[in-house]
């Protein structure tokens, strides 16, 4: 069991800050909830990852090599994504093989962990479901899936949520058809893929969909928003915050910086890395979708 | 513009019967697997022994080769070497003339498909008779293998029944799989006995002992390479391994993996003519093993795992974009994920080097691949040889031929922007200001989705209130 450690990086994913922000603001409140101090580099972009799965290796290496030298102190790299987390750390040894950099890539690949993944495996994160009662349907995105192997952990989070209900749909492990560039330069592929997968998720009625990648929930649910009735999405930070969270859209009681957080303010034993307050949770634990 | 394989794709998805037959088919298909390896561990088990048993015989490839081909003729088998696929055919033929044969009966070969053996013999008046049921099924229909192992998949019952009764008016019209199968079964048995020459393909190549090894279901492969009097075996030169304990663990794997048995009806293992005394088999047996840019594939440390395959057609069964598209969509002989890494390579990547791209690198193929071809890893590479600048290191045919000046530019561009955080940031936070003005059309993303929604402000602004460090 990896030591918990006291600072991490974050890495917040191009998708995420042009997307999906409020994603990695309510991932970063659910690391410094548990105690976890974070650094965010503000100079980093992107991981690199469409160019290297465009064919496009010598331009992936010069934005991945940017990125590396924001992560030099020896602690983990938390990511939002399955995607972006598999890249870093599965592919930037490939991409640096026999690079004068490679030693340093490699360190850097071997401190990434996907957020789900530290949230339940490094931080034993306990939550405490303050939400209604809520039916979710799951898409755990391929890279997060089989590239990572944690697609069990975004399932045992939300196992913690009391008044979560998860609904299965058909074919959940089956791919959304996103790919990254394979949307546009294989359209017709990709568009018969992701109309089964919403076909499947509607189907099975939940309230929100939730996943741990922005790429599949842009794709998912540009879908269903052109067929004009868009299943509310959340990606899984976003709605953790929101459920452990009392009033996520009111200003926090008792005065800037001095709100009882959840986990404190329950009744039940305060989960052992429960840390500070964050004095934000008020401000951006609202539902962006 | 369109490529080609994107019009027959457009054509294919747009034929429901066809996209209904494949979905049933493949989740029959994937079914069946899970229900063969109930225990998770053994089957990882399984497939890092089988790795490692291709995995060993390529590493001694040209070493085996020999030795194979000395255990072979020991046992009276005839080997011939061909580089390409016309000098394959060219063998057959001079096989057949030897002979004097004017039509030749086949058990199923995805290697003759490959040499486009049916063609090559039959613009030489030879007829070429496909014994397999599915084979038998497509030849009637003029069509081509759609799956490595079951060539007739995209068809359904129904649809065959009505193209039996048009190329058999005779027979009475049914619907019914037995009496179907009965009726090919019927006109093919007769063949077996008129026909000199007999054709198969391969699954092991067993060096230590010169054993030809057969997987198959129907009898028809025993049938081709028993009843007529000259056997004529065709295959790809990596299907070699090195001894016989290695062929149980792959012989389990392979049909474990393609049709979810655990054993097939048929396993025939091939070890020579028809000795004196003997009653029955071939008075003569041939091996013809093909190259066909294979040493080119082995020539290179990383693209060598392609020819690990057993060709068991998982990778296609658990493929989305196969599902969906079918296998005549790729154009190629060998359809799916193994299609997309084989025939770019074979062909070139200015020929099929659009298949590499036509994937979403999900990895459902590697997942069950039973020998551990990491295909994402393999399309990815043949992305990057099609469109590198210097080409010098690979030996990939077609390298850099699907460079364009436009593309290139882009991701230069691209670069330059991911590599100026201040003026990245800049843009993104302009953008998400101005995003009212951003364009609602976006072409091939907005077919059938919304235009992406930019967020009021982007994570590095929001970031700002968090109480966070920078470094």
């Amino acid at each position: 069991m990896p030591p918990i450690p006291d600072t991490i990086y974050f890495f917040g994913t191009c998708l995420v800050d042009l997307m999906y922000p409020q994603a990695g603001v309510s991932a970063m409140q659910l690391l410094q909830r548990a105690g976890v101090k974070v650094i965010f580099p503000p100079a980093q972009t992107c991981c690199g990852q469409p160019a290297w799965n465009s064919g496009y290796r010598d331009e992936a290496r010069s934005v991945a090599r940017a990125q590396i030298a924001l992560f030099p102190k020896p602690i983990p790299i938390v990511i939002p994504s399955g995607s972006c987390a598999g890249m870093m750390k599965v592919h930037y040894p490939e991409l640096f093989a026999g690079q004068p950099d490679e030693a340093q890539a490699v360190d850097v690949a071997s401190r990434v962990y996907e957020l789900t993944e530290f949230l339940v495996d490094v931080l034993h994160i306990e939550l405490r479901d303050l939400g209604e009662p809520l039916t979710v349907a799951v898409h755990t995105s391929c890279s997060a899936r089989r590239e990572m192997g944690v697609a069990d952990k975004i399932e045992s989070l939300l196992g913690q949520l009391s008044n979560v209900q998860r609904v299965e749909h058909a074919r959940k492990p089956e791919c959304c058809g996103f790919g990254g560039t394979f949307a546009v330069k294989e359209p017709e592929i990709s568009a018969a893929m992701v109309l089964d997968k919403v076909t499947h998720i509607r189907n099975a009625q939940p309230d929100r969909l939730i996943s741990q990648d922005c790429g599949c929930l842009l794709n998912i649910s540009g879908t269903m928003a052109k067929q004009g009735d868009a299943i509310p999405h959340q990606h899984i930070a976003e709605f953790l915050w929101e459920r452990i969270t009392p009033h996520p859209n009111l200003p926090p009681q008792g005065g800037k910086g001095q709100e009882a957080h959840p986990a404190q303010a329950s009744s039940s034993p305060p989960s052992p890395l429960a840390g500070e307050g964050l004095g934000m949770g008020g401000k951006f634990g609202g539902q962006s979708s | 513009m369109i490529t080609q394989f994107r019009q027959t794709v457009r054509a294919n998805l747009a034929k429901p019967e066809v996209r209904a037959n494949f979905y049933r088919a493949m989740d029959g298909l994937m079914t069946r697997r899970l229900d063969q390896f109930p225990d998770k561990a053994e089957l990882e088990r399984l497939r890092t022994q089988s790795m490692a048993i291709r995995a060993n015989a390529l590493s001694k490839l040209p070493e085996l080769l020999e030795t194979l081909e000395a255990n072979l003729i020991r046992n009276g088998i005839q080997v011939h070497w061909a580089e390409t696929a016309e000098q394959g055919n060219q063998i057959v033929q001079a096989i057949l003339e030897r002979h004097n044969a004017k039509s030749i009966i086949k058990g199923k070969s995805m290697v003759s498909e490959e040499m486009g053996m049916n063609h090559f013999l039959e613009t030489l008046g030879i007829e070429c008779l496909e014994s397999d049921l599915g084979e038998f099924i497509i030849q009637l229909d003029g069509e081509t293998p759609s799956h490595i192992i079951m060539p007739a998949i995209h068809k359904n019952r129904i649809q065959i029944a009505k193209l039996f009764h048009e190329k058999f008016p005779d027979i009475p019209y049914t619907e019914d799989v037995d009496e179907l199968t009965q009726m090919a079964r019927r006109i093919l048995r007769d063949k077996f006995y008129a026909t000199t020459v007999g054709l198969s393909g391969v699954n092991f190549m067993v060096a230590e002992t010169g054993t030809l090894c057969l997987v198959e279901n129907e009898g028809n492969g025993r049938m081709s390479t028993t009843a007529p009097s000259v056997h004529i075996a065709v295959t790809g030169i990596e299907k070699v391994v090195e001894s016989l304990s290695d062929v149980p663990p792959l012989l389990s794997i392979l049909t474990r993996s393609a049709t979810g048995q655990p054993i097939t009806t048929y396993f025939n293992m091939i070890s020579g003519p028809r000795k004196a005394g003997e009653k029955d088999g071939p008075e003569e047996v041939h091996l013809v093993l093909l190259d066909n840019g294979r040493s080119n594939i082995y020539s290179d440390p990383e693209l060598l795992a392609t020819l690990r395959c057993i060709r068991c057609g998982a990778c296609i069964n658990h493929c989305p974009v196969y599902v969906r598209i079918g296998g005549h969509s790729y154009g190629t002989v060998y359809p799916g994920p193994i299609g997309s890494i084989l025939e770019p390579q074979k062909a070139g990547l200015d020929v099929h080097g659009e298949l590499a791209q036509a994937s979403t690198l999900c990895g459902a193929c590697s997942e069950v691949c039973p020998v551990r071809i990491p295909i994402p890893s393999i399309l990815n590479r043949l992305r990057y040889d099609g469109v590198r600048k210097d080409t010098s290191n690979t030996h990939t045919v077609g390298s850099g031929k699907r460079r364009t000046l436009s593309e290139a530019a882009t991701w230069k561009t691209w670069a330059w922007a991911a590599t100026h955080p201040t003026i990245y940031h800049a843009g993104s936070t302009l953008a998400t200001r101005f995003k009212g003005m951003l364009p609602t059309n976006l072409g091939a993303w907005t077919t059938v989705r919304s235009a992406p929604k930019l967020a009021e402000s982007t994570l590095h602004q929001q970031v700002k209130n968090l109480g966070v460090d920078h470094e």
